[in-house]
């Protein structure tokens, strides 16, 4: 039940202090309530719990991150990268 | 920056099969060094549904082990709660509303949903701020809001009440029921018999109260810790950052989850918790027993708004334990599986629980019966 939801902030609505955000294609409402008056913009990614905003994603750093994957994965070799492919099929349908 | 970042990433970006694999291949290597077997318990829930789904157990070195830990309000909740949500729900003029999966764990009476089957106004919301429309929307009803969770639906339970007090709510009462995850921990901890030699940390709990919480689990318990996102990616690196401490001989907390967890976590929403709540001296988890301060309940000066209080009369306190053949309790300190248990999958299944890790579907019992034919 604490699994959260990232994502994109697309609209501040400052009386009733809340956001509009896009939850890959979705969109809806959450709460600002818990967060610094100011410290979410448009344009920010954020995790949504239960209808309120509970932090930002640093963009950043989820791309340091990303990057960091795509290092490792070039590290493989080509036939482990192919077996990969074929067990995750079966792995994850 | 060097580019921008695409939501999608957020999710596809973090569940990558290949990079699963990368990792495990990496996990393998420093397996190979490891001088004994290590058990790591992931604390939360959330973790040991990504473990069980994306089967992340099963690509695992011989040596390396995951223990699933007590990381689920809704598993941990004792019987006698139920029972007053039960109660509660049972009175005239009175709504009940809770989140989750509540509505479904076994009470002593029965469960929240057999409540409602009997005529009970018990309903379920997505967000507790839903619950504001509810008491706004009938102001002859006395509404309770029974308020479960860890350290990460806490705040949003306190600002609902910052609502209710400044719009002037008469009508909306609450039943404190969040816990808080280092107690546990810690009791895990100091019996002589448990395995746990590392730990992955909760993800959105350590969002709201940061990874400073965790620092005794290192320093004092000298056990690895590091908090980990939800996504398999974010688990099973956790993972590797675990064992390489043990292959370097270090002993920290260590953040996986650095794109929403900071040292200090959500001050604000920390703030606002602070403001309306103070610890209990005693909670009792199911399956664990009693854990002093483990749990929260609302100042004095806010108890006008505490149904334990305003029902005193009507709400029971002695314990009720869980029916005899369930071992959720063993389950929840990481000394037994689910597999262990007898009945699981007979008599006891998500549709006919018998005890609350079968509910909720982060519970151990209902991953396993849920993946378990992955195995
Ligand atoms: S409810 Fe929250 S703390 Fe509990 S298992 Fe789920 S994610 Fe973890
Ligand atoms: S399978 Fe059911 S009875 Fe057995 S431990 Fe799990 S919840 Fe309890």
């Amino acid at each position: 039940m604490c699994l959260s939801i990232p994502s994109r902030v697309t609209k501040i609505d400052k009386t009733t202090n809340t956001a509009t955000v896009d939850t890959m294609g979705v969109s809806r409402e959450a709460s600002l309530d818990l967060m610094q008056e100011g410290s979410v913009k448009v344009g920010d990614y954020v995790l949504i719990h239960v209808g309120f905003i509970m932090n930002k994603i640093d963009k950043e750093d989820a791309l340091l991150s990303l990057e960091a994957f795509d290092e490792i994965l070039g590290r493989m070799d080509d036939d482990e990268l192919q077996q990969s492919i074929i067990d995750s099929d079966k792995c994850f349908q | 920056m060097s580019r921008e970042l695409e939501l999608k990433e957020l999710y596809f970006g973090f569940r990558n099969p290949q990079t699963i694999k990368a990792y495990a291949k990496l996990i393998e290597e420093e397996s190979k060094k490891l001088t004994r077997d290590v058990n790591i318990m992931e604390v939360c829930g959330g973790h040991t549904h990504t473990i069980m789904k994306y089967g992340l157990n099963q690509i695992l070195p011989k040596n390396v082990k995951f223990i699933h830990g007590p990381g689920c309000p809704v598993c941990v909740m004792p019987k006698e709660r139920i029972d007053h949500a039960y109660i509660l729900a049972g009175q005239k003029d009175v709504i009940l509303i809770t989140l989750g999966d509540m509505i479904k764990v076994p009470g002593s009476h029965g469960s929240l949903q057999d409540a409602r089957a009997k005529g009970a106004d018990v309903r379920f919301v997505y967000s507790p701020a839903d619950t504001l429309k509810i008491a706004l929307q009938n102001p002859d009803k006395t509404v309770v809001f029974f308020a479960i969770g860890f350290e990460t639906t806490t705040p949003m339970t306190a600002a609902l009440i910052e609502q209710v007090i400044k719009n002037d709510i008469k009508n909306l009462l609450f039943h404190i029921n969040h816990v808080t995850v280092p107690e546990p921990m810690r009791v895990l901890l100091d019996d002589e018999t448990n395995k746990i030699d590392a730990f992955i940390g909760p993800a959105h709990v350590s969002v709201i109260s940061g990874s400073k919480i965790y620092d005794e689990f290192a320093q004092k318990y000298k056990k690895p810790l590091v908090v980990s996102g939800f996504e398999p990616v974010d688990v099973i690196k956790s993972l590797y950052m675990i064992l390489k401490q043990f292959n370097e001989k270090r002993c920290e907390v260590e953040v996986e989850y650095s794109r929403s967890v900071t040292k200090e976590g959500n001050t604000e929403a920390q703030k606002l918790n602070e403001k309306f709540f103070e610890r209990r001296e005693h909670f009792r988890w199911r399956g664990i027993g009693d854990i002093s301060k483990s749990a929260l309940k609302l100042r004095d000066e806010y108890s006008w708004l505490d149904v334990e209080a305003v029902y005193k009369d009507i709400l029971p306190d002695q314990k009720i334990d869980d029916h005899k053949l369930c071992i959720c309790g063993d389950i929840l300190k990481g000394k037994a599986n689910p597999k262990d248990c007898k009945v699981f999958g007979k008599a006891c299944k998500p549709q006919t629980p018998l005890g609350s890790c079968m509910v909720s579907s982060e519970g151990a019992c209902a991953a396993y019966y849920k993946y378990g034919n992955l195995l």
